[in-house]
């Protein structure tokens, strides 16, 4: 079985502030990860290899530094990784994002299967997996749970849905986001990461896509555009309530019951 | 869409030009100062390189489309076997207030099986117009069916906007769709507000709920948004109704699926901390496990349920079912009291749209008191067994 998985470089901490002056996001450093829900994929990934055979490719989009993700998706047991990475596809927004992704898989070869994490931490909207498929037009399936079978032309996953678990065979190729804890993600082996420290990592940019039309990548081709960005407002309606612990005691009592709830 | 262009002649110093940039999007490449796709367009380098070293371009507008071509805001219908999920309720009544601005209609778009005589409650709420389109085929929810229902829908009614309810389903359904139409979708919105040209203002927490953004999609239709649950408000339900029914009909040809639904496992029916109307959440002031006891008690005894924050659950003190955040659930009871919480952004992003809050912590620089509407300076552990001794005592009075 061959099996993708797309992965994510992320800031390795949320802390972001806006700078007054120049209203831009200033970052709490460089420091970067691979995305936590990413993990979970290629565990997913990992454990089907184990089991059926196949090979396992990464794909990720991002700045040249985003090749460390790759290299620790080596590290855990992926056996190829190629980076996207042009200028052209900086700016992204969800559709952008996918198209851009889409071609790269295109590039890359056939796939059985695609594998997702449930989001980023980064951007957390959970869109890029569904719309990959979407350009791929293969099915997809969100918030898978458990992998229950696996057969010559499909596999069957239990998802999670708001009040019921779904079973369902889904037939390759196809695109599947799994949930956080659908395995336990494995530690990055050192002595991998030593045998694949010298492996090459392909970058392909733009003019190694099928489609090269610059309007459909990065900027250009998000129909979404940030307006501004702002603080988070903060409520005004406040009282700080300060004395022993009878006291406090009592006016929550009073506060609660006068809005009904005892 | 503009872009920057580097002229490498008015370069003083490649190292301290390299350096403006916070993205690590500068680099030299032979000999040359060029952008890799590290580049956010901040713009720093225009500002603070060297003059005229970094230029910023815009390019040719591309072909502005019609906005008046598309009309109506559309509302998908959230729901299981015909039992609609509340968060269409409060979306119905949010494309309401939208399609005043602008003097639209109001749509719902309704897809399943045997849901005919289910859509009659949707007109209780004002909607203009019910879309339905009932097939066997569409008994499960299955992606590829689903779309080519949405993409008939939008083909042949062209709304300006789509509002969608952040649910399991919604949140893959939503952005098949976006791809499908080639347009924006900006997800778990918490603002939406509408302008008189039709665009559609979009606002979302980004970066883990420390910034909030504005996004707009100026020259794509339909503009398309999810929205969680308990966000919005739902209108009251009227006692007459308004609107219309219409049954469409789509070549059963395009509801192929690629997916068998070979079984529906029932989930235990427990009642989760989205639908309590009162929470009392456990945070890291809680000691120890067995002091969660007098938080549920004092949880049931205002008709409610324990939530609790992140490392409650990473301690494995509480299930993760419980846990409020961005990494949680986002929930919007009538009251909530957090005991021992300090109130990290993650958190309180989860909470803050709750109609009372009420904290109470023994530090002062708790940023949770910049959220709460009573804060009380104290003792977890001396207030809340008073407070249960007390409403104990009136009840029994």
């Amino acid at each position: 079985m061959n099996i993708l998985v797309c992965i994510k470089q992320v800031p390795a901490s949320s802390k972001v502030e806006v700078d007054p002056v120049t209203g831009v996001l200033k970052r709490d450093g460089a420091e970067s990860k691979m995305n936590p829900y990413d993990l979970y994929a290629l565990e997913t990934a990992l454990r089907l290899k184990a089991e059926h055979g196949g090979t396992i490719s990464v794909i990720s989009m991002g700045p040249p530094q985003a090749k460390a993700v790759i290299r620790e998706a080596f590290a855990m047991g992926a056996d190829e990784g190629a980076l996207l990475s042009d200028r052209n596809f900086g700016g992204a927004d969800v559709l952008a994002t996918s198209y851009t992704i889409a071609q790269g898989i295109r590039k890359l070869g056939q796939f059985d299967l695609i594998l997702c994490g449930k989001q980023t931490t980064d951007g957390d909207t959970a869109q890029v997996g569904p719309e990959v498929s979407e350009y791929l037009d293969i099915p997809s399936v969100s918030n898978v749970i458990r992998i229950e079978k696996v057969e010559e032309d499909g596999i069957t996953v239990q998802m999670d849905l708001p009040n019921e678990l779904e079973v369902a065979k889904v037939y390759y190729p196809c695109l599947l986001s799994v949930d956080k804890d659908i395995f336990q993600p494995r530690l990055p082996s050192y002595i991998r990461k030593m045998a694949t420290k010298d492996k090459e990592i392909p970058v392909y940019t733009l003019s190694d896509m099928g489609d090269q039309d610059k309007t459909h990548y990065g900027l250009n081709g998000s129909p979404t555009q940030v307006k501004r960005i702002f603080p988070p407002a903060s409520n005004d309606h406040r009282e700080n309530w300060h004395g022993d612990a009878d006291e406090l005691t009592g006016k929550l009592y009073d506060k609660i019951r006068e809005l009904k709830f005892i | 869409m503009p872009r920057l262009e580097i002229h490498q002649e008015k370069i003083t110093d490649k190292e301290a030009l390299i350096r403006i940039c916070p993205f690590g999007a500068l680099e030299e490449k032979d000999g040359k100062v060029t952008i890799n796709a590290a580049c956010k367009m901040c713009r720093l380098c225009v500002k603070k390189g060297p003059a005229g070293a970094v230029e910023y371009v815009e390019d040719e507008v591309k072909p502005a489309i019609d906005k008046s071509l598309w009309k109506g805001i559309a509302v998908y219908v959230d729901h299981v076997d015909g039992e609609i999920h509340p968060v269409t309720y409060e979306l119905i009544g949010k494309a309401r207030e939208l399609a005043a601005v602008i003097h639209h209609p109001v749509y719902a778009v309704f897809m399943g099986s045997g849901i005919a005589d289910k859509c009659e409650e949707l007109l209780h709420y004002g909607v203009d117009k019910v879309f339905v389109y009932d097939d066997p085929q569409l008994d499960r929810f299955k992606i590829e069916s689903y779309t080519a229902v949405f993409e008939d829908f939008i083909n042949k009614n062209k709304p300006t906007a789509i509002l969608v309810g952040a649910t399991t389903v919604g949140r893959q359904l939503a952005p098949r769709v976006a791809a499908r139409m080639r347009t924006g979708l900006t997800a778990d919105c918490t603002v939406l507000e509408m302008d008189e040209n039709t665009d559609l203002g979009q606002i979302r927490p980004a970066f883990g709920g420390n910034i909030m953004a504005h996004i707009m999609t100026p020259n794509n239709r339909p503009q398309m948004a999810t929205v969680r649950y308990k966000v919005m408000n739902a209108p009251a339900r009227q006692a007459e109704v308004s609107g219309v029914i219409e049954r469409c009909e789509i070549d059963p040809e395009k509801l192929v699926a690629r997916v068998d639904v070979l079984g529906i496992v029932k989930k235990a029916q427990e009642k989760t901390i989205e639908a309590s109307d009162v929470l009392v959440v456990a945070g890291r002031g809680v000691k120890k496990e067995e002091d969660l006891q007098m938080i549920e008690e004092l949880a049931a005894l205002l008709g409610g349920q324990m939530a609790c924050t992140r490392p409650m659950v990473e301690s494995g003190w509480v299930d993760a079912k419980k846990q409020i955040g961005l990494s949680g659930r986002t929930v919007r009871p009538k009251l909530i009291i957090t005991c021992g919480v300090s109130g990290a952004i993650q958190f309180v992003a989860g909470m803050n749209h709750a109609d009372c809050i009420v904290a109470i912590n023994k530090d002062e620089k708790a940023p949770i008191f910049k959220t709460a509407h009573y804060c009380l300076h104290g003792d977890l552990y001396e207030v809340v067994p008073r407070l249960i001794e007390k409403i104990k005592a009136a009840k029994e009075a």
